[in-house]
């Protein structure tokens, strides 16, 4: 690690700097606005601008490749899954007064307290780290592949299990209950 | 200054590329559909063979009124269109069509690239869908959504076999890395990529969301005039960029005789090719039915893409 902030200084104000604090601002904006809102689907819409800001930020930290994995995953199919199960369910177009929680200020604590945490966190790590976009771009696949599958195999191959277990679990929590409703529900149909 | 120049010549011809193909290939769906259903189609506008149809076509929609329903949700409603046509104009520009540097930018992962910004389209359709407030729209918004989450994954599970294959994500080396025994080897994932492209565009035989008969126009039904062209310039905008992709990722793109000087006449040609294969199959396929439909994505596509890509494994550990 370089201790190059000292020559560079925080927040010196070229221009990649100053579209990632706007960038930063409209998807801080969104994502107030997706847990204030009293429109559900609005909600999942500014989700989409709040993710896609995040994934312009990726690409302002060179990370390339997430940034993109960010678009498929989050905007491409989390939300879409999002928007299919509030249509299955209600999505009525106008306010829905009922769909508050009412966990408004627990919801609050825990934001506050996991942003200050992360806040902390991340400018503790990289207080002194500087990305130097002149030298081969850190977050491209290339390097993101070469690290992920050199270095950190075993915890990636742990995740991969861990997932599959979960997708496994779902399958059979869904099919459990289909069993039992399954002989019943034809009669009732005809 | 010649670089921005450069970059705005670019996007640019990107631009024309975008407003002319798909009128081309809505123009060849006209006609061939009309000759192998024994028509002729349009005749009179423009003189020879009716070919300003689409132009006139295109004014006609400018000239109607837009309306929005009276309990639409009026911003989502208005926004829809154009969340669902911009995917395809931005997926246009990292196409490549020749070799050195026909294309309007090289993107370091472009794979990854086009397939995350060609499923955000979607979200138009869905948008469309609710802000409609139309029960037949909601549905249709519903298969939409239903049959993306199907078939998005052998989709990308193909692609993830022609990476593995040239062992790069950019387009561009993807095709310079092409041999031509790729043509068998990846020819399964070129099946399933195509036809998890055609259904992600809604076209038939997989065009239970937009089913006439069912549920009118699906997502569009309450669109009229100018949004109602853009939703059908998206579907031939993603006709044309799904062939392009098919040809650059699976049939070698500008390889050819002469590929030097003619490389962007033969990506053209193959993109055509399977352009009227879109259409062939429109005219010959009834559509599916919505448990068909999933049962094909689930329980064919995917294993087919699972296999592919374990091929693909296998040989290229084999061979190298």
């Amino acid at each position: 690690m370089i201790l190059t902030a000292e020559a560079n200084g925080f927040l010196s104000p070229n221009g990649v700097e100053i579209v990632f604090l706007l960038v930063g601002v409209v998807t801080l904006g969104a994502a107030v606005i997706t847990v204030t809102t009293r429109q559900l689907v609005h909600a999942a819409l500014w989700l989409v601008v709040a993710l896609g800001g995040l994934a312009v930020e990726y690409l302002l930290l060179t990370a390339e490749f997430i940034a993109w994995v960010q678009v498929l995953i989050y905007v491409g199919s989390v939300v879409v899954l999002l928007l299919f199960g509030l249509m299955l369910t209600r999505a009525p177009i106008g306010r829905s007064p009922d769909a508050d929680s009412e966990n408004r200020w627990v919801a609050l604590a825990v934001a506050l307290a996991a942003a200050a945490t992360l806040v902390t966190v991340v400018a503790d790590a990289f207080r002194s780290t500087w990305i130097d976009l002149d030298r081969s771009v850190q977050g491209s696949p290339e390097v993101t592949g070469e690290s992920l599958f050199r270095h950190w195999v075993l915890p990636f191959e742990a995740l991969s299990v861990l997932l599959l277990a979960a997708l496994v679990g779902a399958i059979t929590l869904s099919r459990r209950r289909g069993a039992d409703d399954a002989p019943a529900s034809p009669k009732q149909e005809r | 200054m010649s670089d921005v120049l450069e970059v705005a010549l670019r996007l640019l011809a990107v631009l024309a590329a975008f407003l002319v193909l798909p009128l081309l290939v809505g123009q060849a769906e006209h006609k061939a559909m009309a000759h192998m259903q024994g028509r002729l189609g349009p005749m009179y506008a423009g003189g020879f063979h009716g070919w300003a149809q689409l132009i006139a076509d295109g004014v006609k929609f400018a000239q109607k009124e837009d309306i929005v329903p009276a309990g639409a949700d009026r911003r989502v409603f208005q926004l829809a269109p154009a969340v669902a046509l911009l995917p395809y104009l931005v997926v246009l520009i990292v196409l490549p069509v020749g070799p050195n540097g026909f294309v309007g930018q090289v993107v370091d992962a472009g794979l990854f690239f086009v397939l995350a910004v060609m499923g955000v389209g979607v979200l138009g359709s869905l948008m469309a869908g609710w802000a409609s407030a139309n029960k037949f729209s909601l549905l249709g918004g519903l298969r939409t959504a239903a049959q993306l989450m199907a078939y998005e994954l052998p989709m990308l599970l193909a692609a993830a076999s022609v990476a593995m294959a040239a062992g790069t994500l950019s387009l561009p080396l993807i095709v310079e890395e092409f041999e031509w025994w790729w043509l068998p080897w990846q020819a399964v994932g070129g099946l399933v990529f195509f036809t998890a492209g055609l259904a992600e565009l809604q076209r038939p035989p997989f065009d239970m969301p937009v089913a006439d008969s069912e549920i009118i126009f699906g997502a569009y039904t309450e669109y009229t005039g100018l949004r109602f062209a853009l939703f059908l310039l998206a579907e031939y905008a993603g006709i044309v960029v799904l062939c392009l992709l098919t040809t650059v990722l699976f049939l070698g793109g500008w390889h050819g005789p002469w590929s030097d000087s003619l490389g962007w006449l033969w990506t053209l040609l193959k993109g055509t090719a399977l352009a009227f294969v879109v259409i062939w199959l429109r005219t010959s396929y009834p559509r599916l039915r919505e448990d068909q439909l999933q049962r094909f994505a689930w329980t064919v596509l995917i294993p087919l893409a699972l296999a592919q890509i374990a091929l693909t494994g296998v040989v290229r550990v084999v061979a190298q």
